[in-house]
């Protein structure tokens, strides 16, 4: 009850101030008339019994005071003081303000935009219920090189496996719808019946796929994304049902995922279908290569060291009876959290940005505390009056630190601005590759982390200046604020400087070292003419392209047709393109010759149309080039990469030597008739370009999937919509996808360094800036207090020069030291970026010496000022002054 | 005023508001006047203290506030005792009565 009436009492008070305030006014009023009335009725004057009065009550202004002092709601009208105080004098100085809201914010919001955009990445859980249980069964070879499963491994994970609840397996799926204006390609996965339930995710329209649906010539059935849902069938619930036409094929659509489903093993995949395998092939064929992935979902109670012991108990028991000589030996299985899984490849970039980010928001703070320590001692002086005029410590600090938490705020507020901004630019410049990218945003939880963030660093920072307040003399700190002593406050200040340029040259030598790897990435060869080439996916799609003839006329038809294109100078089809992220590997047999012995070799294998390798520009080192002689009849003909000679033949001529692709003795063995330069197929940063060449028309096969490469006059990209328009005027339904030009394909593989060397990039900027004006504050500051001292120096003869050098001394003897411990900083931190370097040494001495002499410039500038002023103090008007 | 005045015993001005509301509703300055003729100008009450008091004793629901018009139409806080203030003023008085006597005990044993 009491508690009651003390909370709705003070609200009241706070809420009707000024009623309360002529309350009381009124109340001491009265008192003070009752008294003087007695008085005048004990026969007093009135002027005298007012004067008795007013002495007997001892001041109105003192009862009143003592009267408010009374309840929690005047500790919050202090509050409100102290806080209407602070704004004054953050208004008063501006520039103090705007630098530390501006630097404040910079920490704030660029941590916040990191942690948003890497928490989904790095610590949120996957989207799915229980995802912890969800794992990826993995398979490495005798080298440790991932391999991806099999249906056979499959089909005995499913059968014999106790750990886990639900089994599936997957492979990309792109289907193309045609009868609209243009042929649209989807992205879509075929997957096992147990997929969704993996996920324990179901179809929100429709029904799930079951096992019924998933065997050898089965019904050809859809799941729909919400989003192709949306798009192609504008939201009709009644779609579920009816039948779409994929590849010329009826399917069903069966079911309808619900829009908030993330499918974060194929974020593309729009569309599914069961895989429909034919369990009665042997094993070793090609639908059961290693081509698929394969994830689980562990039951209640099952560890992932279980799964993986019984993973690797059925796996090596299936590699017995099939492989016993080769894969059965060596090969390795492990269950793995999904997470983990599709973290891994970028892990040690985010975790480099973390830590880069921590670096910013560390130099932000002590930027702040130095600015705040500044103006601590400017008014020391201010302090050291109200200390005397009777302000108790507790009240100065408190002051101190309202101050400090109003900056922060204001920081906050502008940080989270900056933070939106910044998840916009994250999003916008993240590598293709990196997963959840699409759950990325800003959100309650990153607002929650910038306000505590704000709030822990104006405590921290706020209790510097206000210890140092609550400490001190005032009498000391009187005398102090006078001009004529010296100061000697600096060391502090010249502690965190150091500190800051220490932390900059750490950034600024591991984007250094970054941006030397992207150089030097760049600079590796790939082994074609990358510009002015233009690089398309034509997709065959239809019954009438079932036959290996069929198919091929139409790619010859549509290169003919592309020939015509004014502007264009030479086209070919390829089977795999290089840097696209195209990955076709077979193992080269090679027949025993007198220089070598036989044996297998991986080879990446290319089926190209002919003039392929002069469209590309890859030099014919040996021997001759594919053309339209090697045809369906001709003898089987094949190039191979420079690397095949040097590693196979070990620089032996391997003209007229034979192979067979794919490993099999009975097929048909090609004769190399010519030799050609290495090229990047996978990435500039990787050395394997083992490579065989054939014809299309002397394939097993002729692939439905081609990539067309363009070698155009002019500008490449200018050029994509004509030679489109040229293959569909072959045939108006094939979908033409993937356009980019080689120099576009060539940026995206290194997307991944690029965005992590830029935001590094921006980081170092920032720290360099940040600690630039560190130190400026510190030896402005310090000129100003030793303007005395100074013109003292000048009086008794130091020149200009001496003195500009006992300026720029001081602040070059903070930088030295900054650099000297933010080397070994700088050697310690390289090592966390080492996997995301190429061609350099984390120890690159040409870097940490371009960063030396940086920094150095900077802190000279940042010098200049101060000196030159310290330089033209005017030692007469100096010590007139006195 | 023949004998000199004494600041109230700490904690005790409470307890003699209680009382003397106790008999009739009373405003501040009544109040205060009524303790001093009583205690026979022996304690002099602070306005400041008084009105704090006061406000503490209404928070705490011991007593009740409210304002009434004077014949010289100022406006003026009466305050009445309540139910629960009465209770408290029982307790306070038993306490006080036994630590006084407790006291006197202990006077009287020294000498």
């Amino acid at each position: 009850m009491s508690l009651w009436r003390q909370l709705t009492r003070g609200l009241h008070v706070l809420t009707h101030r000024s009623a309360a305030d002529e309350d009381l006014a009124d109340e001491v009023q009265h008192y003070l008339d009752e008294a003087t009335a007695e008085h005048i009725a004990r026969g007093v004057s009135p002027d005298a019994a007012r004067r008795a009065a007013r002495l007997e009550m001892g001041g109105v202004v003192q009862v009143k005071e003592e009267v408010r002092g009374f309840g929690w709601e005047h500790a919050i009208d202090t509050s409100l003081a102290d806080l209407r105080y602070a704004a004054r004098r953050l208004r008063a100085t501006p520039g103090f303000t705007a630098i530390t809201v501006l630097t404040l914010a910079l920490g704030i919001g660029a941590t916040t935009a990191i942690f948003s955009a890497l928490n989904p990445i790095l610590f949120a859980p996957l989207p799915y219920p229980e995802s912890s249980r969800i794992v990826s069964l993995l398979e490495f070879r005798g080298d440790g090189a991932q391999s991806d499963g099999t249906f056979a491994m499959y089909r005995q994970f499913l059968q014999r496996a106790r750990s886990f609840d639900a089994v599936a397996v997957f492979k990309p799926w792109r289907p193309a719808m045609t009868g609209a204006d243009q042929p649209e390609r989807f992205d879509g996965q075929r997957v096992t019946p147990d997929y969704f339930r993996v996920l324990g995710v179901a179809p929100i329209g429709g029904r799930d796929f079951v096992p019924a649906d998933d065997r050898f010539r089965g019904p050809n059935v859809v799941i729909l994304s919400d989003a192709l849902w949306r798009r192609r069938f504008n939201a009709d619930r009644a779609v579920v049902g009816r039948e779409i036409t994929l590849d010329d094929n009826l399917y069903t659509v069966i079911g309808v995922m619900p829009g908030g489903f993330e499918n974060v093993l194929e974020p593309s995949a729009e569309i599914w279908a069961p895989l429909q395998y034919d369990p009665s092939l042997p094993a070793n064929g090609r639908e059961w290569g290693h081509h698929l992935k394969t994830i689980a979902r562990l039951g209640s109670g099952a560890g992932i060291d279980r799964a993986t012991g019984e993973i690797g108990t059925i796996g090596r028991a299936l590699l017995d009876q099939t492989h016993p000589d080769t894969y059965a030996r060596n090969t390795q299985f492990a269950a793995v959290p999904l997470q983990d899984e599709i973290t891994r490849g970028v892990k040690p970039a985010l975790l480099a940005i973390l830590g880069a980010v921590a670096l910013v928001l560390v130099i932000a703070c002590v930027n702040v505390t130095n600015l705040l320590l500044a103006r601590g001692v400017h008014r020391r002086g201010e302090f050291a009056l109200r200390a005397a005029l009777g302000a108790g410590r507790g009240r100065l600090a408190r002051q101190l630190l309202t101050e400090s938490l109003l900056l922060a705020m204001l920081g906050g507020v502008a940080g989270i601005a900056v933070a939106t901004v910044g998840v916009r630019a994250l999003v916008a410049l993240s590598p293709p590759g990196l997963p959840r990218a699409g759950a990325i945003r800003v959100d309650a939880a990153m607002f929650a982390f910038g306000l505590g963030m704000t709030t822990l660093i104006g405590l921290a920072f706020g209790v510097i200046p206000a210890l140092q307040a609550a400490r001190n003399d005032p009498h000391q700190d009187l005398q102090h604020s006078s001009p004529r002593a010296a100061g000697g406050h600096g060391r502090t200040r010249g502690t965190l400087v150091v500190a800051e340029v220490a932390l900059a040259l750490v950034l600024l030598v591991t984007s250094g070292l970054l941006l030397r790897s992207l150089e030097r990435l760049f600079a590796v060869p790939m082994g074609f003419e990358s510009s002015q080439l233009l690089t398309m996916q034509v997709q065959e799609t239809g019954h009438r392209f079932d036959r290996d003839d069929a198919r091929y006329r139409f790619f010859a038809r549509a290169v003919e047709a592309v020939r015509q294109v004014p502007g264009v100078t030479a086209a070919a089809f390829t089977s795999q393109l290089p840097l696209s992220g195209d990955r076709d590997e077979y193992g080269a047999l090679f027949e025993p010759a007198p220089a070598r012995p036989g044996g297998r070799y991986p080879v990446f294998r290319y089926e190209v149309t002919p003039g392929y390798t002069e469209a590309m520009g890859i030099p014919l080192l040996r021997g001759r080039s594919l053309d339209e002689r090697d045809d369906a009849g001709a003898p089987l003909a094949a190039l191979v990469s420079e690397s095949v000679v040097k590693g196979w033949f070990h620089g032996a001529d391997p003209i007229g030597q034979r192979l067979r692709i794919g490993g099999s003795p009975d097929a048909p063995p090609y004769t190399i008739v010519g030799v050609v330069g290495d090229v990047k197929q996978r990435s500039l940063a990787l050395t394997q370009a083992d490579a065989v060449y054939h014809t299309a028309l002397q394939g097993r096969w002729v692939d439905s999937v081609m990539s067309l490469v363009v070698r155009t006059r002019g500008d490449a990209a200018a050029l994509a919509p004509a030679v489109r328009e040229a293959i569909w005027s072959v045939d108006k339904d094939q979908p033409v996808v993937r356009i980019a030009t080689m120099d576009e394909l060539l940026a995206a593989t290194a997307a991944e360094r690029r965005f992590a060397l830029i935001i590094f990039e921006t980081f170092a900027l920032a720290a360099l800036v940040l600690a630039a004006a560190g130190l400026y504050g510190v030896l402005a500051g310090s000129v100003a207090e030793r303007t005395r001292e100074i013109g003292v120096r000048a009086a008794l003869g130091a020149s200009r020069a001496n003195i500009l050098a006992l300026v720029v001394g001081q602040g070059m003897t903070l930088t030295g030291l900054g650099v000297a411990i933010g080397l070994a900083g700088a050697a310690a931190a390289s090592q966390a970026i080492r996997t995301m370097l190429f061609g350099v040494s984390r120890l690159d001495p040409v870097t940490y010496a371009g960063v030396i002499v940086l920094l150095a410039g900077v802190s000279a500038i940042a010098c200049s000022v101060p000196a030159w002023r310290a330089a033209r103090v005017d030692p007469a008007s100096t010590l007139r002054a006195e | 005023m023949d004998e000199p005045t004494t600041d109230l015993i700490q904690g005790t001005l409470d307890m003699l508001i209680l009382k003397t509301l106790s008999l009739q509703p009373m405003h501040g300055f009544g109040i205060a006047r009524r303790i001093e003729q009583i205690s026979r100008d022996v304690f002099k009450v602070n306005p400041g203290s008084l009105l704090t008091a006061l406000e503490r004793l209404h928070r705490a629901g011991w007593v009740d506030a409210e304002w009434r018009h004077t014949e010289n139409s100022r406006r003026a806080r009466f305050y009445t005792l309540t139910r629960k203030g009465r209770k408290q003023l029982d307790a306070e008085t038993a306490d006080w009565t036994r630590r006084v006597s407790a006291i006197a005990r202990l006077l009287k044993a020294e000498e």
